[in-house]
């Protein structure tokens, strides 16, 4: 069994064999990430771009590692460094990267749906590092490993994702990849910043906090994000922070051993009390080490001869 | 100079609807009727197994010229009407520079008469510029020929700018056409707000939007009796409200779109450009709700609110391709689908797209009573094909519908007694 | 058992055992003592017959021999030409290679290009003092100078010939046959 695909480009159309292929070759470079000399030869040869429309060195920097360990070449393309901020579009953007020989593009940008049109006219293999508000396909399953490595089983597992729903595309994908793999999903946050009907995604929608969190196995908690909003979704930070901010007090309201987890960077006193964001840092920590690994898996299981 | 068009099925809502011939003279409608005989020297057009049709009108059309002519010219917008069986259209004015004065009317009149193709209609602005504002001189672009009023692109925000319109608009008797949209509402929507636009991480723009618009212009009709004209109606909503005011004597017209009561949101999905319009593809509780606005008479006209863009614009990511899709090669395949489905019957269809937009207008057309113009429009009721884009007339590829098998296809039409298509 | 038409088998269970019993002697004899000796058989054919190559030389010498699990499919050379990439499985040696005498299991050697991946693996892992390779059949038809240093039988085929190896521990019974 393998990817019979050429690009990743969102969580919804992946079955549930394929997430568990991309996790289980996961774990295997998770052992090359553990050796002395953490190099495969697999992609010796291979071209991967970066293609980062948004300012994120965080997924950067880990697809650039992802694709060195597996012996790629690398080329990262930040928006202003090149012709792009001249108003070249994006289609000619990636056809010039393209010429250049480029076997992979990983696509970080603003406008949804930029890395679908990207796929269908190019030849090379298309990974989705975020677009707008869409979908975060490797952050979804960095997190079901991280879930997996620490809570074993997903399924059945009582999870609350606590924030702005309607613009995160973290959100999308983790309720995609949790729902497919028969977790119970709750989403919390102001009726200002959930999407309609997104209950018809079977997840169960709470507007307080508290009861939201009440039992849940794992507390995952969205960064607040200023720049995507228009009129304000909120009067203020000070009303958002007292009613959504993750506090030790509400931490006790969840499973004894919950988990809390956060996609990062945490923004401390907003959406999640300093105190409980050392609690939360170990767990991104890990987050990071498995966000290497899977993202070598989804070089490696795209890059089949084509 | 006489044409006979002879063995065909005639329809023309109201009067005929049977086995008859058309003999045309002069550009106008000498005689219709079974079994007529040529005279002299007449062409033959022989309509066996055909509809005999009048040619279609249509109230709300983009063809780009001036100022847009990568897109679209007046002469491949009226070529593309031709083969759509469209002999009147009716012209936004939102070209560059915007149709708000007499000479932009003229400039647009002079092209379609060197096109020589389909009547070409223009639709004034509102408001100078289309900014909203202030009034532009509506007896002047009557005067050069404008048939409606509208700041169509847009919306008209000011509703104190609207009441001014329908008032000062009654002393030229005409109509005024406002595109319904809330424009606070419907901010960086490019879809509509439901569950699709949630999966897609796409913001909506929500029914509601149209629904605040159609309400306040309802009002504003009622309060000024002034002549109204909503166009590309699509939702739940709006069918509703105008129903109501018609049923209390508003004065009130209102257009729907082929994509408006066949396609629901679910087109969008994979991001598909080419499904992008505004209003946009809305829900299937819209979409029953304007075919039974159709059904009942709510909606008077089917009209195809026809956008052609380059396919450069139309290769952008979502959010930056523009709204639009055009219309005038597919809408009398896709409105028989109404007819398959039960919703209207042939006549009614026939009538939607000929008399009853010319009535809303007040035009002289749409029609083959005797001493009508000789617009006509021959049909093959049978022919089955397929929507290929790249064989389009018009200059825009873009429309929701490529590769639909449709049956019922236009093989003629006649402007002025005159075959202009093929 | 069924045997498919035109199957031949060329070792049986008790031909198996005798073979890797051999083996183990030899490996024994030659390093002179198995402290500093690791066995790393190859996924997938190589995994097992290490395990009772390691489990004879406890037998013979008292002392228990470091067994790991090797997966080469990072470092084969043929991933560019395959329309899907190969089902990835774990690389478990949970010790450190380095200064130790290495040997190779496998199961069958054939062009010697799993064995070239092999080698490559294990320099990414550490420095042994010395690589050595064990299989059960040597069927010949190398393409790449390499050579088992212990063998359990040497096998004459014809290149379109195929040789599969069954083993009790994935279903068997043990036996090696040669399919036209």
């Amino acid at each position: 069994m393998s990817l019979k695909r050429k690009d990743l480009l969102g969580i919804q159309d992946l079955s549930v064999e394929e997430i568990n292929l991309i996790l289980e070759t996961a774990e295997s470079f998770k052992e090359v990430s553990g050796r002395d000399i953490k190099k495969v030869p697999t992609l010796r040869g291979k071209t991967v771009v970066n293609l980062f429309f948004e300012p994120s060195t965080r997924t950067r920097t880990s697809f650039e590692l992802a694709a060195k360990r597996l012996s790629a070449d690398v080329i990262n393309f930040a928006v202003s460094a090149s012709s792009i901020s001249k108003g070249e579009t994006l289609l000619d953007t990636a056809r010039n990267i393209e010429a250049m020989q480029a076997d992979f593009i990983v696509l970080r940008h603003p406008m949804a749906g930029a890395p679908n049109g990207l796929a269908r006219m190019l030849r090379a293999s298309v990974v989705n590092a975020g677009d707008g508000g869409h979908e975060h396909p490797t952050q979804a399953l960095l997190d079901l490993y991280t879930l997996r490595e620490k809570k074993r089983e997903i399924k059945g597992l009582r999870l609350a994702i606590v924030g702005d729903i309607a613009h995160s595309r973290v959100a999308r994908s983790n309720i995609y990849a949790l729902t497919k793999l028969g977790a119970e999903v709750r989403v919390v946050g102001p009726p200002t910043m959930m999407p309609r009907e997104i209950e018809r995604l079977g997840v169960k929608v709470f507007y307080d906090l508290d009861e939201g969190l009440r039992g849940v196995d794992v507390i995952m908690m969205l960064r607040l994000q200023l720049e995507r909003q228009g009129i304000a979704l909120f009067p203020s930070i000070r009303e958002y922070s007292r009613l959504y901010c993750l506090t030790p007090e509400r931490v006790r309201l969840a499973a004894p051993d919950a988990l809390v987890m956060h996609p990062g960077p945490i923004n401390r006193g907003v959406e999640i009390a300093p105190e409980v964001a050392d609690s939360v840092s170990s767990v991104i920590l890990d987050q990071v080490t498995n966000g290497v690994a899977v993202r070598m898996a989804v070089l490696y299981l795209l890059s089949g001869g084509k | 100079m006489s044409v006979l068009i002879r063995n065909g099925r005639v329809i023309d809502p109201g009067r005929v609807n049977g086995p008859a011939d058309v003999l045309i003279d002069n550009g106008k409608i000498a005689a219709v009727g079974p079994g007529l005989k040529a005279p002299a020297g007449a062409a033959v057009i022989d309509a066996a197994g055909k509809w005999v049709l009048p040619g279609f009108v249509d109230l709300h059309v983009h063809l780009r010229e001036p100022g847009f002519e990568y897109k679209e010219t007046i002469a491949t917008g009226a070529a593309a009407a031709v083969a759509g069986g469209f002999t009147s259209v009716c012209c936004m004015p939102n070209t560059q520079p915007v149709n708000d004065n007499q000479s932009i009317t003229e400039f647009i009149l002079d092209k379609a008469r060197a096109a020589g193709l389909a009547n070409i209609f223009p639709i004034g602005a509102i408001t100078k510029g289309s900014e909203g504002k202030e009034l532009a001189e509506f007896g002047d672009l009557k005067q050069a020929g404008c048939v409606a009023l509208s700041d169509d692109g847009k919306p008209v925000v000011n509703s104190m700018v609207m009441r001014r319109a329908l008032e000062y608009a009654r002393a030229f008797d005409l109509p005024v056409v406002d595109h319904c949209e809330c424009t606070h509402l419907s901010e960086g929507g490019c879809m509509n707000e439901g569950l699709v636009a949630t999966e897609m991480g796409l913001h909506g723009i929500p029914a509601a939007s149209e629904d605040v618009m159609v309400s306040r212009n309802l009002a504003l009709a009622e309060l000024t009796g002034g002549r109204l004209h909503l166009a590309h109606l699509s939702t739940a909503g709006s069918v509703r409200m105008v129903r109501e005011a018609k049923s209390r004597g508003v004065r009130v017209t209102a257009e729907a779109c082929p994509h408006h009561f066949l396609l629901t949101e679910e087109a969008v999905r994979e991001f598909n450009t080419n499904a992008k319009m505004n209003p946009p593809l809305r829900s299937r509780k819209d979409v029953e709700a304007v075919k039974a606005g159709l059904k009942d008479g709510t909606i008077d006209v089917i009209a195809t609110d026809h956008a052609p863009h380059a396919v450069f614009e139309k290769q952008r990511e979502f959010d930056y391709a523009p709204f639009g899709v055009v219309g005038l090669e597919t809408a009398w395949g896709l409105a028989l689908v109404l007819v398959e489905e039960g919703v209207l019957t042939v006549e009614q269809v026939v009538a939607a797209l000929t008399s009853r937009p010319a009535r809303a207008f007040g035009l002289a057309k749409g029609t083959l009573a005797v001493g009508a113009d000789a617009d006509l429009t021959i049909v093959d009721p049978e022919a089955q094909w397929v929507v290929d884009p790249e064989q389009f007339k018009s200059k825009g590829r873009n429309t929701p519908f490529a590769g639909w098998k449709l049956k019922g296809r236009v093989v003629s039409t006649l402007v002025g007694g005159r075959v202009v298509y093929p | 058992m069924e045997v498919k038409k035109a199957e031949r088998t060329v070792m049986d269970a008790q031909e198996i055992n005798r073979a890797l019993t051999r083996v183990a002697h030899e490996i024994s004899e030659r390093s002179r003592g198995v402290e500093t000796v690791a066995l790393v058989g190859i996924r997938s054919g190589g995994v097992h017959l290490a395990n009772r190559l390691a489990q004879r030389l406890k037998e013979i010498e008292g002392t228990a021999v470091p067994v790991g699990t090797l997966d080469i499919t990072l470092y084969r050379d043929d991933l560019n030409a395959r329309k899907e990439q190969p089902v990835l499985r774990k690389t478990e040696i949970p010790f450190d290679i380095t200064d130790l005498k290495i040997i190779l299991v496998d199961d069958v050697l054939f062009t010697g290009r799993t064995i070239r991946a092999a080698m490559d693996g294990l320099i990414d892992l550490g420095r042994p003092a010395e690589v050595q390779l064990a299989v059960l059949v040597d069927r010949g038809h190398r393409q790449l100078p390499i050579k088992a240093t212990y063998v359990g039988k040497n096998l004459p085929t014809a290149l379109e010939e195929t040789v599969e190896v069954f083993l009790e521990e994935t279903g068997g019974p043990d036996r090696v046959v040669i399919l036209p």
